[in-house]
């Protein structure tokens, strides 16, 4: 019989997961079908801000197949009108009085299916009083803006909070004594993550008063016992199901007023009951992302040194903050922004205001804010190496954390752990022949054709995080893999995280190969039920390799420690004289003389020393030392139509360092996948609301996901430096190419509009912005 | 509240049903719906063929996407009695006697999917564009399947895996001599 390969790290071994995926039989959420299940539909606002006067039943009670409908003052009685957010703020499940954004949640309407639901929604009758939205979150810090959050007692103005960090009198001074000082304005607009399977759930309680919910969610556990604390059901009586999951990106984290409303319903029914958004549901009240107005200065010496930066930001989190952000960060990793640059001084200021928008701060594949501030440092390197007139790679290379300052303490409280951003950036430039296209560049601009070309080299922050500095409403943010090898060598192995497509069923099974020499195939990984999966704090952020995936690793080792004994009992000969060698236990120096893990798990069941406990698996609970830092440098190369404005992306090279790569296949289907979504808002997508508060992009009429026709042919390569504090060197991938991407396509963009003067342009970079630049100096 | 199962039955609305003779799959089906219900919902709800998904409602995504003799339709915006005589395929009939179809090796063996949502629409779709054009170019294919969105690949390996599925359909039958 042929041996199975192993397929251990470093290796593309095809998804185990496909299997089912490419029959179409995945486990979504809507393919749950249980007996006499019931549907939610919503009815939701039409206004940003209005009073409800009345809400008038009869006509949707009266619709056939319509049993129940469920109003803000149900809830109230039963003390569920509001629940926590992730950020400790609160959040209305349905309004009792008055609706806080267009597209709120405001009644909800129970019916045998799915069409009797959506009658009933369309013959619902509400009375509103529309009042006057507060929608610029400059104005509503405005002394006469109306204050928002009424229900907050004393509460007399629509500021959230103020955070910041560094040394504001240092920085003033550095920035005073620089050389050269520029200050600019960026503006990261508000995007929804639009996962091509929108939010849902079914709520089903049992006999034994058991609730049960599927749910697409990416943090099972953390919302089980959201779930615990809010309605007092007892945590050992709920059971989150996380199924397959069609995309999350950091859009199903949170938990939205339709779980509750579905879990009240099957509870007061007494009948399992499904809730699935449709697209403009999704769009209009699901959590957003960005939403950053950013304000920085950045200052250098006349030869090129950075100096200082001082960076002041306005966040617009709507009616509400529910970010899912560390509570001791209320802006995420936001302080990241001093990137890959040694500064000696920096401050960092951000305000959090209250809107009548929904609530944002939540991911677009990456929810900590890093996305803004690379975004932020990215821009103002180019722009101060414009001004120096020095080319933007030859600034970065002059200013870039050389590889021996590692581990590199920031300046504002980050431990780098690991880098080389020049081996990236060098890279990158060689790929892509910078200095060639330089030379294009000058020609084309001779003849007045517009070419740009630009860089990103960001630093990435991930693997959230460290137990003493991250938790999500008390809860650190460890996590977690249980694994058990059968008595024939087979293995079962389960985790805290949830995969929404990273494949992690390939790559755990693959880290647990190398770790216990036993093929990939023989080893079967499980996620999402929180009534058999080991607590953990689940899958966003690119947290899953950085955490449960050491998790995996000190887990095996503990089970090899084990195994060493029963080794050496097998083979007659003292645990000191046992190694693991080529995945097997060998007795030291004797090739010849050795048992797999199979044997070793075998004898566990059967023939296990005596006075030692039978079986061979092994928990753990993994709290990482330090935060891992992916980074990479991107360089896009655009053409510009002068006469319409129209960009086309010629090139895209993107280097990435991941540190070790566990599947080389999967870790460039997430670059792909991540520098399309870094490409989405910095070309097409945008959630604009109007000065009356309507969301201006209901549907993917409005709302541009980039299709594989406006796609960049993406080219990638590595470079690769392992993280020195996890367990096999990696560093988690996920999110890198959405933060590193966009400043890329920025710099290149108003690189190729050089002549016309422009130093920043905000994100999406429409034809008509770029058509305004350029007919503004050329008018015609 | 408490609503028993009896009433949950009797208020299925039946008086605007109609008879549909659809063959899905290869299977021929005599089936009552509503003149309402869409093909999505015919497929999912009543066949329980879960594997065509609704990504969207209008038509942009293109996760719904099943063959109606032989052309890509989007299910979610197309009624059931619109398929009345028809031949449906759907992402579980590309399997045939136990053998993947080769734009289903294609799609696993180039990493042509990741959550997997999209990727019955996006097979469908590649299946219709392969039999119009057998060895399509990459501007071919990436036109040919712009009315299926994906969130997750960025479209790279898509088209290698639909590349990989039309040189494998090229191929000279394995064995002989």
């Amino acid at each position: 019989m042929a041996t199975a390969p192993l397929g251990g790290i470093g290796v593309s071994v095809p998804r185990k997961e496909d299997a089912r995926f490419i029959r179409g039989k995945g486990n979504y959420v809507d393919d749950v079908q249980l007996p006499g299940m019931l549907f939610l539909d919503i009815v939701r606002s039409p206004y940003a801000y209005a009073k409800i006067l009345a809400i008038h039943k009869e006509k949707t009670l009266a619709v056939p197949g319509v049993l129940a409908v469920i109003t803000g003052k149900d809830l109230e009685a039963a003390k569920l009108s509001w629940m926590p957010t992730l950020m400790s703020d609160t959040q209305m499940v349905l309004p009792t009085d008055t609706v806080m954004f267009q597209g709120q949640e405001v009644v909800g309407v129970v019916a045998t299916d799915r069409y009797a639901a959506a009658d009933g929604v369309a013959a619902m009758e509400i009375d509103y009083e529309p009042m006057t939205p507060v929608i610029d979150p400059f104005k509503a810090l405005d002394p006469g803006a109306p204050v928002l959050r009424t229900d907050k007692p004393g509460k007399k103005d629509n500021h959230i909070w103020h955070w910041e960090v560094g040394d504001k009198d240092g920085t003033a001074k550095a920035l005073k004594e620089s050389d050269v000082v520029i200050k600019e304005k960026i503006y990261i607009p508000r995007i929804h993550v639009s996962s091509i399977e929108t939010c849902g759930c079914v709520a089903q309680v049992d006999s034994m008063g058991k609730l049960t919910v599927w749910l697409t969610t990416q943090a099972p556990h953390a919302i089980r016992t959201v779930f615990a604390l809010v309605s007092g059901l007892p945590e050992n009586q709920i059971r989150i199901i996380s199924p397959d999951i069609g995309g999350g990106f950091g859009g199903k984290v949170p938990v939205y007023p339709g779980y509750v409303i579905a879990v009240v319903a099957a509870l007061t029914t007494g009948h399992p009951v499904k809730f699935i958004e449709d697209r403009t549901g999704n769009l209009t009240s699901d959590s957003f992302a960005r939403d950053y107005h950013i304000e920085a200065e950045i200052g250098a010496t006349k030869d090129g040194r950075l100096t200082a930066l001082r960076v002041k930001t306005l966040a617009d989190h709507g009616y509400t903050d529910a970010a899912a952000n560390p509570s001791k960060f209320p802006a995420g990793m936001f302080h990241v922004i001093t990137g890959s640059y040694p500064f000696k001084t920096a401050f960092v200021e951000v305000d959090a205001v209250y809107t009548n928008k929904p609530p944002g701060g939540i991911a677009y594949r990456c929810s900590f804010r890093v996305t803004e501030a690379v975004h932020a440092i990215e821009r103002l390197i180019d722009i101060l190496a414009h001004q120096l007139k020095m080319d933007p790679a030859e600034f970065r290379l002059k200013n870039f954390i050389p590889p021996e300052a590692f581990p590199f303490p920031s300046v504002l409280g980050w431990t780098y752990d690991s880098g080389n951003y020049a081996g990236a950036l060098k890279k990158a430039m060689e790929i892509i022949d910078y200095a060639g296209l330089r030379k294009e560049q000058v020609e084309k601009r001779k003849r007045g054709e517009l070419m740009g070309i630009g860089i990103s080299s960001f630093t990435e922050i991930v693997g959230a995080g460290p137990s003493k500095d991250f938790d999500i409403l008390g809860i650190k943010m460890f996590d977690s893999a249980e694994v058990r090898i059968h008595p024939t060598g087979k293995v079962l192995a389960r985790f805290g995280t949830k995969s929404q497509g990273q494949g992690h069923e390939t790559t755990y099974a693959q880290i647990l190969a190398e770790e216990l020499g036993i093929p990939v195939e023989g080893i079967s990984v499980e996620e999402g039920d929180t009534d058999t999966a080991p607590y953990g704090l689940g899958t966003y952020a690119s947290r899953s390799t950085p955490t449960a995936g050491a998790a995996a690793v000190i887990a095996a080792r503990k089970i090899r420690e084990k195994g060493a004994k029963i080794a050496a009992h097998l083979l007659e000969v003292s645990p000191d004289d046992i190694e693991w060698v080529d995945h097997k236990f060998q007795v030291k120096g004797v090739p010849g003389k050795s048992k797999t893990m199979a044997d070793v798990a075998f004898a566990a069941y059967t023939n296990h020393p005596q006075g030692m406990e039978a079986g061979l698996e092994a928990v753990d609970y993994y709290d990482p030392p330090n935060m891992t830092y992916p980074f990479g440098s991107y360089i896009a190369v655009v053409d510009i139509d002068k006469e319409t404005g129209q960009i086309k992306t010629r090139r895209f090279v993107a280097v990435d360092d991941c540190g070790t790569i566990i599947n080389p296949m999967i870790v460039d289907g997430q670059i792909h996948g991540g520098l399309t979504m870094g490409f989405a808002p910095s070309m097409l997508e945008e959630i604009q609301y109007d000065a009356d508060g309507n969301n201006r992009a209901t549907s993917f009429l409005e709302y541009l996901l980039p299709t594989a026709v406006e796609t960049p042919r993406w080219e990638t390569a590595k470079t690769t430096t392992p993280s020195p504090h996890h367990p096999i060197g990696a560093k988690g991938v996920g999110e890198s190419a959405t933060v590193g991407a966009p400043p890329a396509f920025v710099n290149a963009v108003v690189d190729a509009l050089e002549p016309y003067g422009v130093s920043n342009i905000d994100i999406p970079l429409s034809s008509y912005k770029i058509w305004q630049v350029i007919h503004a100096k050329d008018p015609r | 509240m408490a609503i028993d199962a009896v009433e949950v039955q009797s208020a299925m609305p039946n008086h605007r049903a109609r008879t549909i003779h659809v063959t899905v799959n290869g299977v021929p089906r005599e089936s009552h719906v509503e003149a309402r219900t869409l093909l999505v919902s015919y497929l999912r709800e009543h066949l329980r063929l879960t594997g065509t998904h609704i990504g969207c409602d209008t038509g942009h995504c293109g996760a719904c996407t099943v063959l109606v003799d032989g052309t890509p339709v989007k299910s979610c915006m197309f009624l059931a009695v619109q398929s009345d005589g028809s031949e449906v395929r759907t992402v579980e009939g590309l399997e045939t006697g136990g053998k993947l179809h080769p734009v289903q090796e294609g799609f696993h063996k180039e990493h042509g999917l990741q959550c997997g949502y999209c990727t019955p629409g996006m097979m469908m779709t590649s299946v219709a564009l392969l039999a119009a054009n057998p060895n399509p170019t990459e501007d071919e294919i990436r036109r040919g399947i712009s009315g299926n969105l994906c969130r997750c690949t960025g479209y790279v390996n898509i088209v290698k895996a639909i590349q990989s599925a039309a040189k494998e359909m090229a191929a000279p039958p394995k064995g002989g001599p």
